[in-house]
């Protein structure tokens, strides 16, 4: 199951004076069970090319495989490739419009075609799946706080069964707790499912606690596809593009450079406290 | 998509169009829609498409982008196409099952399409070179009179002038959603009339909770801007004729002239 | 007394069910007494749902309080006389920025608090020009403000605030949707108002790098000030803030880390800079 984008462009407004480079001859491979950080400023492409995997933006030219077949084909079932690759979009809250929670998370599958008890059982075990009591399961979506909210809209979409959860911006406007907490419950489904995830961020802090390889995105093309850790090495090209490292890459270079021989290859607090202390204790 | 109404959009730019009391502008184009309804015959549009045409080159809105505003439309001029071609009674010129268009038909069909085109080009040239607070002081002053019979006239100005800014936000927001729940397999084409209303069901409910939460947020941010209605408001831009606006009224009375000549005496002649 | 003063402020709202039946009565503000000093930098800091809306809401009169008082340059909102005083004197930003832009040209948009206030209109233009420059706008200001991004639409925001010159300026989560280049691009603005200007400045977030140069920092938890002090004070209160759903910059954490591990390190290490002085790396 794996998605390859083969010299995509996208371009808006093509013809006029405001003509807009969306994505610049993208070449990506989204194989299975892969945590991806993509990561760029607003404005980047990021979300254009996300929308870009489940088909509902074209490309301008270049061709989107999935599982091997050219998702632009007349013949291509547009409607599968929607329920096996699940977007959530930034803000997915706004999105609820059913009377209670469950009912909400049922609209997916049900336009799926599925029996009702199948519908009901994919609601339920998606519900499961993002952390939600039973309790909240017949309340009005729209009485929850703002993280149950997102659990849900998260749920909505996970009841479809995808193989590759895309999420944009997923803990946008949540409290610290909130962030961990929804990240935390991602981490987790992805382990317990083997799902792909894509989460698109703008904070390298919060990808880099979870993600195995780091796509950055710059004025519509692939700055850099890499492992966090050499990714982050790149932490003065990517200040000059709007985006940081985490703080803690910062701290371990000026270590380095003060004399204290650290390797500089860490991304988590934790990270860099085991090996400040192994550089102290010798 | 939805995103191509440019009605109500306004086109940054530093054309004598743009620089013209919104008084002058409002005038002129009740004018223009009234010279559009006095035409009779075809001659009578090219007065009137030389005419847009000089403005909206003097307004440097480039065409492609007003024609772009039109895409919107282009099913309502479709359907008046349709019922114009075969509603029309007179000579056939084409039958065919049960519909038989007439050569009336097809005239009366190009003229209507012509003047819908032309008069929507022309108003939205308006909006496109004026801007929505300007647009809504000119009005509010042009309805000012109205102020006597207690018609709250800077009340609805400013209405107008909200629902104006909000309409981009709320188009795009409209996109968003949709594609979100596209993106949850929703299919707003296919099936019945029926179908398809209440396929109108997950697009509408968001789209009218977000809508209220703005006029909540936008309601409040005014309060504290110390908003309290139209007494004691100053203007930041006073309006107030100037020189060229008398030029242009003077150019659009000609031109009402020109197009009151072509258009209706010519046919007598 | 100071800029904005609040005794025992509660503010409670009533939950109804269906049937507009009382279900219970929340208090979003519970007993809340602060002093905030004119040229202060204060920070009010609270996971969702701590109150800490409910209570700047308090500071513009756009709410009132259930119980206590709540005094902006001494003046007491409840009393209706002095209602458009005090939103003049105490300007508000707000969280979304599409929805509190109302003009249609930047210019426009900071005209509009002025033109409001009856101000003259040779004034009203005076005063755009300083505000949009005060927030670095200035060669924007004939742009229709749906083509900027968050980051610039905030700055105009503040800049509709600043033209009419309010004494404080109450900034309720301005970050929260932004980006984190718009986010330092607008807390880059914020700071200058309050070096350069003196603008008192009481910035209400959850992102704790944003506080470390406030003066003075409350804690918000359900309705309450659970904790109140300097940045170096809060932050050395990990775990603390950890149970309010907060937590703190990487390089606090880092240094509390080190500390629990036993690196001799003084409490709430707030930059880079103070780590390696601490740990004797200092240039």
């Amino acid at each position: 199951m794996s998605i390859i984008l083969d010299h995509v462009n996208c371009i808006y407004g093509a013809d006029t004076n405001q003509e807009v480079k969306a994505l610049q001859d993208i070449n990506l491979v989204i194989p299975d069970g892969q945590f991806i950080g993509l990561i760029g400023h607003t404005g980047s492409g990021k979300s254009t090319l996300v929308q870009h995997l489940n088909g509902l933006i074209k490309p301008s030219s270049g061709t989107i495989y999935y599982n091997g077949k050219d998702i632009s084909d007349d013949d291509f079932n547009k409607k599968e490739l929607r329920s096996k690759v699940g977007l959530v979009f930034q803000y997915p809250e706004h999105q609820l419009f059913e009377v209670d929670v469950f009912s909400d998370v049922c609209f997916g599958p049900k336009n799926l075609g599925l029996s009702q008890k199948e519908v009901q059982l994919r609601a339920y075990a998606a519900l499961k799946l993002v952390g939600l009591e039973d309790e909240f399961f017949y309340q009005s979506p729209f009485e929850l706080s703002g993280g149950q909210k997102r659990r849900v809209a998260i749920a909505g979409v996970l009841a479809m069964k995808p193989e590759i959860l895309v999420l944009d911006e997923p803990t946008a406007g949540l409290d610290p707790k909130g962030r961990d907490e929804i990240l935390d419950q991602i981490a987790k489904l992805k382990n317990e499912t083997g799902i792909t995830v894509v989460l698109v961020s703008h904070s390298m802090e919060d990808v880099a606690k979870y993600a195995d390889r780091i796509i950055v995105m710059n004025h519509g093309s692939v700055m850099y596809d890499d492992e966090p850790m050499k990714v982050f090495r790149h932490f003065k090209e990517l200040e000059e593009v709007g985006l940081a490292a985490p703080q803690v890459t910062y701290i371990m270079h000026a270590l380095q450079e003060r004399g204290l021989s650290v390797n500089t290859d860490v991304s988590t607090v934790e990270e860099a406290r085991d090996e400040i202390l192994r550089v102290l204790k010798n | 998509m939805i995103r191509d109404i440019t009605l109500g959009q306004y086109y940054q730019a530093e054309s004598p169009i743009h620089h013209l009391d919104p008084r002058t502008k409002l005038i002129s184009t009740m004018l223009y829609i009234v010279s559009l309804f006095l035409m009779k015959n075809f001659i009578g549009y090219i007065v009137v498409l030389v005419f847009l045409g000089t403005v909206i080159k003097i307004s440097q809105v480039p065409l492609k982008f007003i024609l772009k505003g039109m895409k919107a439309i282009f099913m309502l001029l479709l359907i008046t196409v349709f019922f114009n071609l075969v509603l029309t009674p007179g000579d056939t010129a084409i039958s065919f099952w049960i519909i038989n268009i007439t050569w009336q038909g097809i005239r009366t069909a190009a003229f209507m399409a012509a003047r819908l085109a032309l008069l929507i080009v022309g108003t939205s040239l308006m909006t496109l070179t004026t801007t929505p607070n300007n647009l809504t002081d000119g009005l509010e002053s042009l309805l000012g009179p109205l102020k006597k019979i207690k018609v709250p006239v800077h009340e609805i100005s400013m209405m107008m002038s909200i629902a104006l800014r909000f309409i981009p936000i709320l188009l795009e927001e409209t996109d968003k959603i949709m594609k979100a729940q596209i993106a949850r397999g929703a299919d707003f084409e296919s099936g019945n009339l029926i179908k398809k209303i209440k396929s109108l069901v997950p697009l509408l409910v968001p789209l009218f909770i977000s809508a209220f939460r703005r006029a909540n947020d936008l309601a409040m941010a005014m309060e504290a801007r110390c908003y309290r209605g139209g007494e004691h408001r100053t203007k930041m831009k006073p309006l107030a004729y100037h020189k060229q606006d008398v030029y242009a009224l003077i150019l659009v009375v000609v031109y009402m002239i020109a197009c009151a000549v072509v258009g209706r005496i010519l046919v007598l002649v | 007394m100071g800029i904005i003063k609040t005794d025992k402020l509660t503010f409670e709202y009533i939950r109804r069910d269906e049937e507009g039946n009382v279900e219970g009565i929340t208090k979003a503000v519970d007993e809340v007494s602060l002093d905030i000093k004119p040229g202060d930098f204060a920070a009010i800091l609270g996971s969702n749902g701590s109150g800490k809306s409910t209570l700047a809401k308090h500071m513009n009169a756009i709410l009132y309080p259930t119980e206590g008082t709540i005094w902006v340059d001494g003046q007491d909102t409840t009393d209706e006389e002095y209602l458009w005083d005090i939103r003049q004197k105490a300007g508000m930003v707000f969280q979304n920025p599409d929805n509190q832009i109302i003009g249609q040209i930047v210019e426009e948009d900071v005209g509009f608090g002025p033109e409001n206030m009856g101000i003259p209109t040779k004034e009203i233009w005076d005063r755009v020009e300083e505000s949009l420059k005060a927030v670095g706008m200035y060669e924007f200001r004939k742009h229709s403000p749906n083509k900027l991004s968050g980051g610039q639409k905030q700055r105009v925001s503040i800049a509709g605030v600043i033209a009419m010159h309010p004494k404080c300026i109450i900034l309720d989560e301005p970050t929260a949707m932004l980006d984190p280049s718009g986010r330092k691009e607008v807390i880059r603005a914020v700071r200058a108002l309050n070096d350069v200007e003196g603008v008192t400045v009481i910035l209400i977030t959850h992102y704790m790098e944003e506080i470390i140069h406030a003066n003075k920092v409350f804690v918000m938890d359900k309705g309450h000030v659970a904790m109140e002090g300097t940045p170096r004070e809060i932050f050395s209160r990990v775990e603390e803030l950890k149970a309010l759903r907060l937590d703190v910059p990487q390089v606090t954490l880092l240094a509390y880390e080190l500390k629990k591990a036993g690196v001799e390190l003084p409490d709430g290490i707030l930059t880079t800079e103070e780590l390696l002085g601490a740990l004797n790396l200092s240039k």
